[in-house]
Formats: C-alpha cells, sequence, structure tokens
C-alpha cells in the first residue's frame, strides 16, 4: 500500500477543488487529485467524463476555472507546458509529434532546449536506453519506426528532461500486447527509481497490471480512488459508466421484420497509424428496428462505419449485405442506391462541407436524391429540397440557404440527418447522432430515429451515449478492440454489463463468440 | 505585436464588386511608384503601359492574340486547382501538345494531305497535352508523390525535348542552321479569324472553352464534385466521388486545354516549331486564373489585362527603355493586390500587442 505522504510531508501533486467550464459544460467539476512519489496512479473513466481536460490543465495547456495546483506542497500556476516541464512533468500524447523524415536523434533535439547538442542527445539516449529498456537507434528515420518504437522517442525526449511526474495518455492505444507490456516492464522501472506517473486509460486489465491507486472520473466528478487489484471488475465498471437504472424506453418495441443489413465476418486491417482493426464482426439489423452498438470512442466505430457506409471496401462482397444484396465492394453511391443512407459522426468536413450552402449539401447524397439530372444539377430541386429539411426538422437557419458552417452543432446535426431521413432509406447508419448536440436537438433527432424505424426501416445507431442507446435501440451490441459482442435485445443488458463488454471484461464473452 | 485576421460577418456586395478596381489602382500606383524611383515618368509609363495598346487597332488585335493562350491554359487550371490539386506544368503540357501536333504538321509537310490535317493536330495537341498532364496525376494517384514538384520538373522535360527536335531531327535542311522546322503548310496552318488579322481560331477556341467552364463548374454535378473535392475532400469522399478519378480527370482536362493552346499559338501564331514557343504562357497562367478568381468570367478579363501587361512592357522596353522585368514585377504586383483586396474584404486586420493576444 502507497503511504498518504511522501517522506518530505508533501505529495509530489496535489489538485485541489479543480474546475473548467466551457460554457454550459462543466468538463471538470470541484476535482481532488494527489499524486505520490514514485507512485503510478491510474486516471479511469469514459470518453467525456474529463481525464483528457484535467492532464491537460496540469500539463499547462488549458488554465482552470477554478482550483488550485500544489506542487511539493507549494501552490503553482501552471501557465503552459513550457512551465509545467520546469517543474518536472513530462507528458506523452496518444497521438505523436515527430518529423516522420528526420532519425531519432534530430526528433529528440528539436524539442529540446538549445543547450543539447546532437552528440550530447546521442550519448545520453544511450544510457537512457539501457537503463529503462527503451531500445532505440539514434540515426534510424522515424518513418521506418514502428507506433510502439516512436512512442519509446516520446518518452526518451520526456526522460532526458529527469521528470518527476510523466503523464502518458492512453499509451497503449497504438500498441501491440508485446509492445505494450515492453512499455510497463519500463513504467514499472521508472516507479522503481521515484518518477511518479498518472496513467489514463480505460483499459482494466492494463490499470491491475500497473497500478495500486486508481482515481475514476465520471462525468467530470471524481466517483472514487480506490486500489484497483482489490476490486471487482464489476464494481469498477459500475463505477465508471454509474449504476443508475436505464430509463425505460415509451412507446411499444419495434417488431422486426424483413432483413435489412447483414455483416458476415467482416475483418478489415487499421486504415492507419491511430487505426483500429475490425476482427470478425457479425451484426444484423432487420426492418422496423433500431440496432444501438456502444463503445468507448476509438474501438473500431469510425472504421466500422466506413467499411458499412462504402467509403472503405471490403474485400468480399458479402461480408456486407444491403437489403439482401451483397456489396461489400460497392461504394458508398451503390449502397445509397440500395435504399440505404449515412450520415457520419463528423458534422463539418466530412457530413458536410463547411463553406456549401445548404443546398449545395444536398447534392452530397446526390445518387440517391433528386437533386441532379443526367449530370447537371437541378438547382431549384436542390433548393426545395434544403427548404423541406429546414422545415420539416426545425433547423434553425440565420438565414435563407446559409453556409453549413454558420449554422450551430445541433441545427447542422438536424439537417444531415434529416438530407438522409427526408428521403426514407430503407437503412440508415448513423454514428453518434446526438454527440455535442443541445439538448433540445437530441431528443427531435433520438425521435425522428424511432419513427422511422417505426415506418419500417432499419436503423443501426452507433453511439457513445448509453442512455441514448437504453432509450432507442431495441436491440444492442458492444464494440471492444475492433470486435463486437453478442447482439441482445435491449432488455438483456444492464449498464453493469455494458460496461464490462466496454472494458473488454465479458463473462459471455466464449459464448458470444462461439456463434 | 502581430497581425490577427477576423472574419467579417456581412460584407456588402457593393464593397465585394469594387474590391479589384481597389486592387487594380492600388497597383498602378505602387508600380508608378516603382517607376518614379527609376527616374521616368510615371505618366508616361501609364499612358505607354495602358492607353496606347487599347486605342491602337493593331495592337488591340494584339491583345487577343496574347489572351488566347493565357486564357485557355488558364481555364484548364481552374479546373485543378478547384479541386485543389497544384498543376504547375501547363508550360510543359503546352509545349508536349505543340510537338504532338506539330509532328503530323511536319509529317504531311510538302504532301497533298488535304482539309483533315489541321483537325488531326488539334487532337493531337489535346492528347499530347493531356497525356502529359497525367504523368503528374498518375504519380500522385498510384505513388503519393506531391504533383506540385512533377508537373513542374515535367515543364524542363518538355521544353529541352522541344529544343532536342528542333535542333536535331526535326530541323529544317535550308534554315541555315537555325533551330527551327520548316514552315507549315497552308492546310496545317490556324487561319485567322477575319480577312489579313492576326486572331487566329485559338482565340475562338478559348471562347468556346471559357463558356463551356461556365457552365460545368456552375450546373453541373461534376463541376460541384471539383468544389467539394476541393473544399472537403472527406465529404467528397463520402459523396462517392473517387479522389482517384478526379485526379485524372482534372489534370487531363488542364493538361489537353493547355497542349490545345500549344498547338494553336505554333500553328496560328509562329508557324513552324522553334525552341521557344512561349514567353512562359503555362505560368503566367497561374496568376491568371487567380487574378481571375478561379472564375471562367473572370478569367477572360483577367487574360486581357495581363495581356495588356505584356503587350505594354513591350513598348515600354522600346519607348522608355524600361526592362522586361518591370512587367513581370507589375504581374506579380497586381496578383499580390487583387489577393489582398479579398483578404481585405472577407478579415478584418487588428495589430495585436504581444502581451493582449493571450
Amino acid at each position: 500500500m502507497q503511504a498518504d505522504a511522501s517522506p518530505s510531508g508533501h505529495h509530489l501533486v496535489e489538485l485541489k477543488g479543480i474546475s473548467k467550464r466551457y460554457g454550459d459544460l462543466l468538463a471538470n467539476d470541484r476535482i481532488d487529485l494527489a499524486i505520490e512519489p514514485g507512485e503510478i496512479h491510474a486516471l479511469l473513466g469514459e470518453n467525456g467524463a474529463g481525464k483528457s481536460t484535467l492532464v491537460k490543465i496540469l500539463y499547462g495547456v488549458i488554465e482552470p476555472t477554478e482550483g488550485e495546483i500544489l506542487w511539493e506542497g507549494r501552490p503553482v500556476a501552471i501557465g503552459s507546458p513550457v512551465e509545467a516541464r520546469a517543474l518536472g512533468i513530462g507528458m506523452v500524447f496518444q497521438h505523436f509529434s515527430l518529423f516522420d523524415e528526420l532519425t531519432v536523434a534530430e526528433n529528440i533535439a528539436v524539442a529540446l532546449s538549445d543547450d543539447w547538442s546532437l552528440a550530447t542527445v546521442r550519448s545520453r539516449l544511450g544510457d537512457i536506453s539501457r537503463a529503462y529498456g527503451l531500445a532505440l537507434e539514434p540515426d534510424r528515420a522515424v518513418w521506418t519506426l514502428s507506433a510502439g518504437e516512436r512512442q519509446r522517442i516520446e518518452i526518451v525526449r520526456c526522460l532526458l528532461q529527469n521528470p518527476r511526474l510523466l503523464i502518458l495518455d492512453e499509451p497503449t492505444s497504438v500498441l501491440t500486447p508485446q509492445e505494450a507490456e515492453h512499455l510497463f516492464v519500463t513504467l514499472d522501472k521508472l516507479s522503481a527509481d521515484g518518477c511518479s506517473i498518472l496513467y489514463i486509460s480505460h483499459k482494466l486489465e492494463e490499470v491491475r497490471r500497473l497500478c495500486r491507486r486508481a482515481t475514476i472520473l465520471r462525468a467530470g466528478r471524481v466517483v472514487g480512488t480506490i486500489d484497483p487489484r482489490a476490486r471487482s471488475a464489476r464494481e469498477i465498471a459500475a463505477l465508471m459508466v454509474g449504476n443508475e437504472v436505464g430509463e425505460v424506453r415509451s412507446g411499444t418495441p419495434h417488431v422486426p421484420q424483413g432483413e435489412m443489413l447483414r455483416v458476415a465476418d467482416l475483418t478489415m486491417a487499421p486504415g492507419g497509424l491511430h487505426g483500429q482493426a475490425l476482427k470478425h464482426i457479425n451484426l444484423v439489423a432487420s426492418a422496423g428496428e433500431i440496432v444501438g452498438i456502444a463503445g468507448v470512442a476509438g474501438n473500431g466505430q469510425s472504421e466500422l462505419f466506413a467499411a458499412l457506409s462504402g467509403e472503405r471496401l471490403a474485400d468480399r462482397a458479402d461480408a456486407i449485405a444491403i437489403a439482401g444484396k451483397g456489396c461489400g465492394t460497392v461504394g458508398v453511391d451503390g449502397r445509397r442506391r440500395l435504399g440505404a443512407a449515412f450520415v457520419p459522426e463528423e458534422r463539418l468536413g466530412h457530413a458536410a462541407a463547411p463553406t456549401h450552402r445548404l443546398s449545395e449539401n444536398t447534392l452530397i447524397s446526390h445518387a440517391a436524391a433528386e437533386v441532379s439530372h443526367s449530370g447537371f444539377i437541378l438547382v431549384n430541386a436542390a433548393k426545395r429540397l434544403a427548404g423541406a429539411i429546414v422545415k420539416s426538422f426545425d433547423v434553425r437557419t440565420p438565414e435563407a440557404d446559409p453556409q453549413a458552417r454558420k449554422l450551430s452543432g445541433g441545427n447542422l446535426q438536424k439537417f444531415v440527418i434529416g438530407r438522409e431521413i427526408i428521403r426514407r432509406p430503407r437503412l440508415l447508419i448513423v454514428d453518434q447522432p446526438t454527440w455535442g448536440v443541445d439538448a433540445g436537438a437530441a431528443r427531435l433527432i433520438r425521435q425522428a430515429l424511432v419513427d422511422l424505424a417505426s415506418e419500417g426501416s432499419a436503423v443501426v445507431v452507433v453511439s457513445q451515449d448509453l442512455d441514448e442507446l437504453f432509450e432507442v435501440a431495441d436491440r444492442m451490441a458492444v464494440i471492444h478492440q475492433g470486435e463486437l459482442s453478442a447482439l441482445k435485445p435491449i432488455n438483456e443488458w444492464t449498464k453493469e454489463a455494458v460496461g464490462l463488454e466496454m472494458l473488454g471484461v465479458s463473462q459471455s464473452q466464449g459464448a458470444a463468440h462461439a456463434v | 505585436m502581430r497581425f490577427e485576421l477576423t472574419p467579417r460577418t456581412t460584407v456588402s456586395p457593393v464593397v465585394r464588386a469594387l474590391a479589384p478596381v481597389a486592387a487594380f489602382i492600388t497597383a498602378f500606383l505602387i508600380a508608378g511608384f516603382v517607376i518614379w524611383l527609376m527616374g521616368r515618368s510615371p505618366v508616361a509609363a501609364f499612358q505607354v503601359y495602358v492607353i496606347q495598346p487599347l486605342s491602337d487597332p493593331w495592337s488591340l488585335q494584339e491583345l487577343l492574340v496574347k489572351a488566347t493562350p493565357l486564357a485557355l491554359i488558364a481555364i484548364g487550371l481552374t479546373y485543378c486547382f478547384r479541386a485543389n490539386f497544384w498543376n504547375i506544368g501547363a508550360e510543359g503540357q503546352y509545349v508536349i501538345g505543340a510537338v504532338l501536333g506539330g509532328w503530323l504538321a511536319l509529317k504531311t509537310h510538302g504532301t497533298e494531305a488535304g482539309f483533315w490535317v489541321l483537325p488531326a493536330m488539334l487532337v493531337l495537341g489535346i492528347i499530347g497535352g493531356a497525356l502529359y498532364g497525367l504523368i503528374p496525376a498518375f504519380l500522385k494517384t498510384r505513388f503519393g508523390v506531391s504533383e506540385i514538384l512533377t508537373s513542374l520538373m515535367l515543364v524542363y522535360v518538355a521544353q529541352l525535348t522541344l529544343d532536342y527536335l528542333v535542333r536535331g531531327p526535326w530541323r529544317d535542311p535550308k534554315g541555315f542552321n537555325f533551330p527551327q522546322s520548316v514552315t507549315f503548310d497552308p492546310s496545317a496552318t490556324l487561319p485567322p479569324v477575319w480577312e489579313a488579322s492576326r486572331v487566329h481560331y485559338g482565340t475562338v477556341f478559348a471562347l468556346i472553352a471559357i463558356l463551356v467552364t461556365a457552365v460545368v463548374l456552375g450546373r453541373t454535378l461534376f463541376g460541384y464534385r471539383l468544389k467539394l473535392t476541393g473544399d472537403a475532400p472527406r465529404a467528397a469522399r463520402f459523396a462517392g466521388f473517387s479522389a482517384r478519378s478526379t485526379t485524372l480527370a482534372v489534370f487531363a482536362i488542364s493538361g489537353g486545354l493547355a497542349g490545345l493552346a500549344g498547338i494553336s499559338e505554333v500553328s496560328g501564331q509562329i508557324g513552324q516549331l522553334q525552341p521557344s514557343i512561349s514567353p512562359g504562357y503555362g505560368f503566367t497562367a497561374i496568376t491568371v486564373a487567380f487574378l481571375g478568381r478561379l472564375n471562367p468570367i473572370g478569367i477572360l478579363i483577367a487574360a486581357l489585362v495581363v495581356a495588356l501587361t505584356f503587350i505594354g512592357g513591350e513598348s515600354a522596353q522600346i519607348m522608355l527603355k524600361l526592362p522586361l522585368d518591370l512587367t513581370q514585377a507589375f504581374q506579380g504586383i497586381l496578383l499580390l493586390c487583387v489577393l489582398a483586396a479579398d483578404a481585405l474584404v472577407s478579415y478584418r486586420v487588428r495589430l495585436v500587442s504581444r502581451g493582449g493576444g493571450k
């Protein structure tokens, strides 16, 4: 067990009553957190729980609205990452900031102050590599390195400045299991040498492997500081996702009719360095029902959406069937013609072009809408369609036919969802339908999804918002590291069970994947 | 101290329309100041640069002759630039168009080959330019190579190829060893639009290209595809527009139009192949395209304005002994002023002191 304070009588760092407010949103609500010297402290929580905000405050990237930070008992104001580094705080971000064309040593040298010559970097790099098992060849160009090796550069870059506290943000998200184990060994050594580590994760096994203390955040608040090894996964999951009873859906459950979407053993390699592979996904959605897909962000949701929409193609036609037609190798246009419609997560830039007028934005799903004829744009039809969407989905616009970027998030989301729903698709696939949207718009959007299913369409909702899924979905599955759990009726799910699946600790794992 | 640009919420259409006018006046004032520094009278320079060419019928024809290749190339580049692809190599596509079209003129030289020669030359010019434009496009889609570098470097390959041909295999044996080909037969010569004029049918092609492009960009799905690809590439993919085929299409179109400009210039204006067949039309056309704000009608106007600076620059050389570089400097000043005016119309500039920025 960790002692409550270091021999000197002080915590290494203590956050007291830290709050951060963005408009109406309280991202951090009076957070208290203390880290002891040499301790590996975990920060656990779902996406949006406020973990990133908190560590950015600690690293001087964001200024807190309220609260104070004590460094070895002394109040400090950390105004910038430079000041954070001067105190002895180092941070390894989830996304690396490296120059691909430069060598390992050069990448480290550019980030350090001017009094570091390339030669000193090179020799210190050797020392640190040996001491912590961070093997790195100083003269290799970064573009030839694996994700794990790139992360080592980031870590070494921090270690060269002799940090007292090292913050790691989801460090294993880009690593193979072997690379992750290697990292854990390094972190154990660092901790033994007296360096404190703040380890941000939503993966329970890792946290248990590394940490004796974990602070759990939910909705911007600390819900508990626990010993992760002394609690069951079930208890921790309940703390993370909350154990309130899910709202019972009003109205009659939908009655599934014909099969509109079938995904059969869909496997896809990750699209890029930070991508997630999809592994043997099986999914069926029938006309008249809403299928929900829950999961913590970054577990393959956007990859699954891209595979379903046809923005990325599968290697077999029968991996995805829409309305009974195999279309795994057919692009997004062809799938729209089969009666499918898609709403991606990102409103600006993906679902809509920011600088284009709403009428022009109707052309994005032109393949299935009546806005073009033999290659020519039907300008008036496009304007009428945009007007109809604005009217039936209560889109508040500052002027007639404005540019998409002039709409608020909620109104634009109503527009892009309305653009697809207004043509009554037989299958609608929507990724994060109410992400960053005000409550009123969210209610309208959920109602529209429920109504569409009632009228006999199949709807697939990918969402991080569990309450939303419990409210609208008829059946639900959880995606974790590119694998989809069993698809079960919503009343057979408890929040706790979903939480366990999101952490990858499923009780029914064997059974679910045997199907 | 630093500058900060904040977008203006409302811009009146009158201001937007007056901005280029203000830009022109500013450019003339700056250029006048430079000329005054060089010890010449700015008023006389304005007379030579602008008034004379516009008041003399011969110069007016010359204006159209010079504006033709600029407009043809710039209108082609518009397809690339709208979709955010950087074809810097129009000069090379222009040259290859001239080479491939000119090849047929030389092949049929002195034969009885009839009326088909000229149309075939024009088609070959378009094909040559398009294929040459497709090289950087292919390298980009297949290997991810930056089209800026490849298209630019291929200019030199094209120019040196032409140079080799007219000094070597295609040199006129009776040409006193001058590096130039034979003069094209009448059947391989683009005729003047009206009797005894210098304006050839290339001008008509340019006008057609401008009109067609205005319709394509404003009214067709293909035009929207380019705009969407340029403004929001992810949304373009979501719309089902393949980035690969868009890249290939815009490079083929802009290369083809540059090639058409090349063969029109050679067969309608120069009448033979020689080492230099362009005073940098392919590069100046980039200026023209942006001066015209990638709008077909704007490009028509911009091509005429830039052609005017070419002609004015030539007379200024003769009459005021002003260097040709001044013309190029003026073209640069003009472009900067137009772009700056655009930015000032859409954004408000604020001077922020260092401390206040946080």
